[in-house]
């Protein structure tokens, strides 16, 4: 039974280990789409600072450290400064509801691996997801620049019309799963279909490869990342909402998207990859080791796909863009809505 | 243990507060925030019943308020654009002639 | 007593924005205000054990409604309020009718509860999605389906305005006509 302040400590060792690793991960991220972008477009890519150019990543935040800090005249001061931190805040919160593994008893605690377990924990991320807009408009609106405004406008808009096509994908998943519970929806993915294909929502024929499918179209226009970057191109608009951004505010937005996509990511492997369900054997340590590797390796398969992609494909222009939202990926994602419910309900 | 009357108090405040916005402030999107601000408040008198009387009817009515809200918002927002690119301000005082 | 202390933290939170929205004159500062009015009424819903609300407070209200109110503060760029001899009289009344008016709701709402009770979270009446759903699906289904045609209408309402606007002439300027749209 645990005490009050055994869950506080526990939980604030969880949350100081789960900031540790979100961090070198956006970190380390960074590190490998230039690599990958670089060997898609045939060159090597950072090399020369350590070893395969592993150490990029800290040369880029001490550039970031030294540069000079430029506030532009006329611009609404507190605005300014309170966009990034609202952004990353954000960004970094969600992977507080993502589980990584099973319930694991360390030193005579038992603990799940997520910092909370919370019943409604796909909400909470869908309304963190929502609440995400407010960092970008903020940001171009407060630095009283017109490319500034036009890429924040061009960005809130896509966002907020991606969510919903984002949201109603989700729901065939939890109209199979039953609940909103993040670890009931993994462990509702546990078992064998005919004994080798793994019960993933992902091979629930026909309608949840549809509805990756939307998934990874919605995600890729709410983390505004290729073939939705329109509104943050340099060949564009400057550079979008924060083009008059410098030194460390610019490092939060760059972090803030990195984190936006390991927790994109993170969501798709639980609905839909089966979160941390893989082979699993050998002694106690290994045992409650080897789901969280499998995770580890889930997301970063996911990654190392908008990465591809983003080496690969061109961009949408901005008409072309909301198109696709309002008028293709909402009618497919509700009429996915539809036939799951119609199957879960002809089952019963 | 907090007592519900706390949670009515609270929410009589907050309804007062908007009240009081509506009829000092001078901006008419300030005026409809607080319309906002007053919906607000009884969705939280709505949720405190609810835990009262056990019965999540108020719940739902909450739901039904917040939906309500959202196609108010958006409605008026567009009468607001309209009335800002006509009379070129968006001062109360000003928008008093039904004729320019 | 944990939820004694959080209910103080978020109400007072909640006191405060909505008094700072009247406060500021720039509008965006009032609009930024009343998210955090609407993000600690969402805390006080998990309070209550409203968590299905609470999330729906967050994503509806605060994530789509303000964000709709932000734009069109962005959009259309008035500034600041103006001081006239007006407003400042009606500062001056202002204080005195709030605590008038919230004395005289808080008093009526205390002492005519005929069963007032104290708020605990155990974790036995708790608003569920399901429990939620089960309701608005089954008894209150014809409302559902009525605030579905009401959305229905805003959006018309809201495209109608917005596009017949653009084509009417500003006071003064010369009559222009509507630009050619091309798809």
């Amino acid at each position: 039974m645990l005490t009050i302040t055994t869950f506080v400590i526990v939980s604030v060792i969880k949350i100081v280990i789960a900031l540790a690793v979100l961090l070198t991960a956006v970190a380390y991220s960074t590190w490998l789409e230039r690599k990958l972008v670089g060997h898609i477009q045939n060159r090597w890519g950072p090399q020369r600072v350590g070893p395969f150019g592993l150490l990029q990543p800290l040369a880029d935040g001490l550039k970031f450290i030294f540069k000079e800090d430029l506030t532009p005249p006329q611009a609404y001061k507190t605005l300014y400064i309170a966009a990034p931190i609202l952004s990353l805040a954000l960004a970094l919160t969600s992977i507080s509801l993502v589980p990584i593994g099973n319930w694991v008893t360390v030193g005579g605690v038992e603990t799940p691996l997520e910092i909370t377990d919370v019943n409604i924990g796909l909400l909470i991320i869908l309304g963190i997801t929502s609440l995400g807009v407010y960092g970008i408009a903020l940001a171009g609106w407060s630095s009283n620049s017109k490319y500034s405004l036009l890429g924040s406008l061009r960005a809130s808009a896509q966002m907020v019309s991606y969510e919903i096509a984002l949201g109603l994908s989700l729901v065939g998943v939890l109209i199979m799963s039953g609940s909103l519970n993040l670890r009931e929806i993994v462990e509702a993915q546990g078992g064998h279909i005919a004994g080798f294909i793994p019960r993933w929502n992902i091979f629930r024929w026909p309608t949840q490869i549809v509805a990756f499918f939307i998934y990874l179209a919605a995600a890729f226009a709410e983390t505004n990342r290729v073939p939705f970057d329109l509104p943050e191109a340099e060949t564009e608009l400057v550079a979008g909402y924060h083009t008059e951004y410098s030194s460390m505010k610019f490092a939060m937005f760059f972090m803030a998207e990195y984190a936006n996509m390991i927790t994109v990511a993170c969501i798709a492997t639980l609905l839909f990859l089966g979160g941390w369900y893989g082979p699993a054997f050998g002694p106690w340590w290994l045992e409650n080791l080897l789901p969280v590797f499998w995770f580890a390796l889930k997301v970063f398969c996911f990654i190392f796909l908008y990465i591809w992609i983003r080496g690969t494909l061109p961009r949408f222009r901005y008409d072309q863009l909301m198109a696709f939202g309002w008028k293709f990926l909402f009618p497919i994602a509700v009429a996915n809505v539809l036939l799951t419910s119609l199957i879960v309900a002809l089952q019963k | 243990m907090v007592p519900i009357s706390y949670y009515l108090v609270l929410s009589a405040i907050l309804f007062a507060l908007g009240v009081v916005g509506f009829l000092i402030k001078r901006n008419l999107i300030t005026l409809f925030m607080s319309i906002e601000l007053m919906l607000n408040g009884v969705n939280l008198a709505f949720v405190a019943f609810a835990w009262q009387w056990k019965s999540l009817n108020g719940q739902v009515f909450v739901f039904f308020v917040m939906v309500v809200a959202a196609a108010e918002a958006a409605v008026g927002l567009a009468i607001i654009i309209a009335v800002f690119r006509t009379r070129e301000t968006l001062n109360v005082d000003r928008v008093n002639l039904l004729k320019l | 007593m944990l939820q004694l202390v959080l209910f103080f933290v978020f109400g007072t939170i909640a006191v405060a924005a909505a008094v700072n929205l009247l406060a500021q004159r720039h509008p965006i500062n009032s609009a930024l205000s009343l998210i955090v009015v609407m993000a600690s009424v969402a805390a006080l819903f998990l309070l209550m054990g409203a968590e299905f609300l609470a999330a729906i407070q967050v994503i509806v209200y605060a994530g789509a409604i303000m964000v709709l109110f932000v734009f069109v503060i962005m959009l259309l760029n008035a500034g600041e309020e103006e001081r006239t001899p007006g407003s400042r009289i009606a500062k001056l009344l202002g204080f005195p009718a709030v605590v008038l008016l919230a004395g005289f709701l808080a008093w009526t709402l205390v002492t005519r509860n005929p069963y007032p009770v104290a708020v605990n979270l155990t974790g036995r009446f708790v608003g569920s999605p399901a429990l939620i759903a089960q309701l608005l699906f089954r008894d209150f289904l014809l409302p559902f389906e009525v605030t579905s045609v009401l959305i229905l209408i805003a959006i018309m309402g809201a495209v109608v305005l917005a596009s017949s606007a653009g084509t009417t002439a500003g006071p003064g300027s010369p009559e222009r006509p509507p630009a050619k749209r091309e798809s």
